[in-house]
């Protein structure tokens, strides 16, 4: 096999990503380019990501967004040789754009077209960083719109999803608490920001699905929020000042001790020795900062990409593509659909 | 020149080559069209390469992409406004958008008083009225009750107006006719004609957890 360079495209949520990855003879990657447009600006006054509103910042930043990433790359087009795209899970007309695109680029230029999928995109990340993944390792995908642990064999096939949130993603909490305390969308980083003057252990919020009889390895936030909701309610009534800091630095202590106190725990008893955190949230603080600690008790390795690499990139999905194709996958039809609700363990369609 | 014209702003995914000549002529050398409102992401760049072989050309051979912009329903709109773009980008070749309502229109330059409409869903559609082949009124959008009383010779298009008549997608020929104009210059903004904006409202006061 010769020195391939690889293109990924990303539009499965607010972010349209193009990376261009360089796939070397003896199978390692280097990143080339790493270009993002994204349209959380025009989100923020509506608390969410708006589908429609999406749609129509990654139609135009498409071709501008790929002629960043080959500026970069110092490429052109015509040295592109493979093109991966996510073709789900994500939001359906957010899908369709990058997937159309992709095809375009693949058939004018004549190369291989792969549909990838984002959450494995999200593992593939930290090898841009971190280099090859150990033969087994777990995952814990923490985003706006996803909150999985999953157990990684082999990157460009055997991914099983070990457990998941069984209602909010976690980083969906972070945002309807901040809508609570009146801080801005995104919730994350003002959270983290406001939690660093707080004391993590001024209020008992709860630890969700932490009982004896709850399932081991899944997740629930919305009752998280639910508390936070009614405990800043209750100040209120009383006409008492909210201690934002310390709401922040609480909320923010459960969500950290719930995901890294599973991810851990589900790495023990599958005997796996390496942790990836990925997707947004792996961005937060305190999650790195509790899963460093634990991981150095529990004797595991963990890996946590730079935050650039953790949100929603283009770089993940050739990353991605380039263990795909390293891998002599068959390429996806020009017919490949969209596919919002696509399961983990489909790593290519 | 050759040209590939694209449009997906109807339930049609079509994709034809057209050679424009000198005198402004079009003919259609190959088209492949299916009617199917999901299939738009799926189908458009399969049949864009089959048309292309059916004429024995490749995309390289191509001089420029036309492709409609709507109006028409944003998700299928987008998937060919993308195509076009990433066709325009990776070929080195302008894509020169046109309204799919006066591509329609094209097909029928002849007829004196013509008004072209397309379903726009939630029970409206779009709209625009031409008088000898130039455009009018429109485009827009409306419920079919609002242009009951316009007088013209001939509707075409979406089957929701009880007088419309076939087609309901423009033709490659037509959308290389309304495009013609700008061939040769700066190809405009490949901006879609949404004419709706997001249904997104913003959110009011947050609701209480507890019991007052």
């Amino acid at each position: 096999m010769s020195e391939k360079i690889i293109l990924g495209i990303e539009s499965s949520c607010d972010e349209t990503g193009v990376g261009i990855v360089r796939l070397s003879e003896d199978g390692g990657i280097t990143l080339l380019a790493d270009q993002v447009a994204s349209s959380v600006d025009q989100h923020a006054r509506f608390g969410g990501v708006v589908p429609e509103v999406a749609s129509r910042a990654h139609l135009e930043a498409m071709t501008p967004t790929m002629e960043r990433a080959l500026d970069e790359a110092g490429l052109s087009l015509s040295n592109v040789d493979a093109i991966a795209v996510t073709c789900g899970p994500g939001l359906a007309g957010a899908l369709l754009v990058g997937v159309s695109a992709a095809k375009a680029y693949a058939a004018a230029l004549d190369v291989p077209l792969y549909g990838v999928n984002h959450l494995a995109g999200h593992v593939a990340a930290d090898t841009l960083q971190h280099g090859p993944l150990p033969a087994e390792c777990l995952a814990l995908l923490v985003s706006g719109g996803h909150t999985q642990l999953l157990k990684v064999e082999d990157l460009a096939g055997k991914i099983t999803e070990i457990g998941s949130t069984i209602d909010d993603a976690a980083g969906e909490a972070y945002d309807k608490v901040a809508r609570i305390i009146g801080l801005p969308y995104p919730g994350g980083p003002p959270i983290d920001k406001a939690a660093k003057q707080g004391d993590p252990d001024a209020i008992k919020f709860p630890r969700g699905l932490t009982g004896p009889r709850d399932p081991k390895f899944d997740f629930s936030f919305s009752g998280l929020k639910t508390a936070v909701a009614r405990w800043v309610e209750a100040q209120e009534a009383d006409g008492r000042p909210i201690p934002v800091d310390d709401v922040c630095a609480s909320f923010q202590e459960s969500v950290a001790d719930v995901l890294t106190a599973k991810a851990v725990r589900a790495a023990k008893e599958l005997g796996i020795g390496t942790l990836v955190i990925s997707g947004g949230v792996a961005a937060n603080s305190r999650l790195s900062g509790l899963a460093r600690e634990r991981c150095e008790e529990a004797g595991i390795e963990l890996r946590v990409p730079r935050p650039r690499l953790c949100t929603d990139n283009g770089a993940m999905i050739a990353a991605l593509g380039a263990h795909v194709v390293a891998a002599g996958v068959r390429p996806s039809s020009l017919e490949l659909p969209t596919d919002p609700g696509l399961p983990v363990d489909t790593v290519y369609v | 020149m050759l040209v590939l014209a694209l449009d997906t702003a109807t339930p049609a995914v079509t994709a034809g080559v057209v050679d424009f000549d000198h005198e402004g002529l079009a003919r259609t050398l190959a088209t492949r069209v299916t009617i199917d409102a999901r299939a738009h992401g799926e189908l458009l760049t399969p049949h864009t390469k089959e048309a292309l072989a059916e004429a024995g050309l490749d995309f390289a051979d191509l001089d420029a992409v036309v492709c409609g912009s709507g109006p028409g329903p944003f998700t299928g709109l987008r998937a060919g406004m993308v195509t076009a773009a990433a066709l325009g980008q990776a070929l080195g070749k302008p894509v020169y958008p046109v309204s799919t309502l006066d591509a329609l229109a094209a097909d029928y330059a002849e007829v004196h008083r013509l008004l072209v409409v397309t379903d726009a869903r939630r029970k409206e559609v779009y709209w625009a009225r031409y008088e000898n082949g130039h455009r009018v009124e429109g485009p827009d959008v409306c419920k079919p009750a609002g242009l009951e009383d316009v007088e013209v010779d001939l509707v075409v298009g979406a089957e929701l107006l009880q007088r419309a008549v076939e087609p309901a997608s423009p033709s490659p020929n037509g959308l290389v006719m309304a495009a013609s104009p700008l061939f040769g210059r700066t190809p405009p903004p490949l901006t879609p004609l949404y004419l709706r904006r997001p249904d997104a409202v913003e959110p009011g006061a947050r609701k209480r957890v507890s019991r007052a």
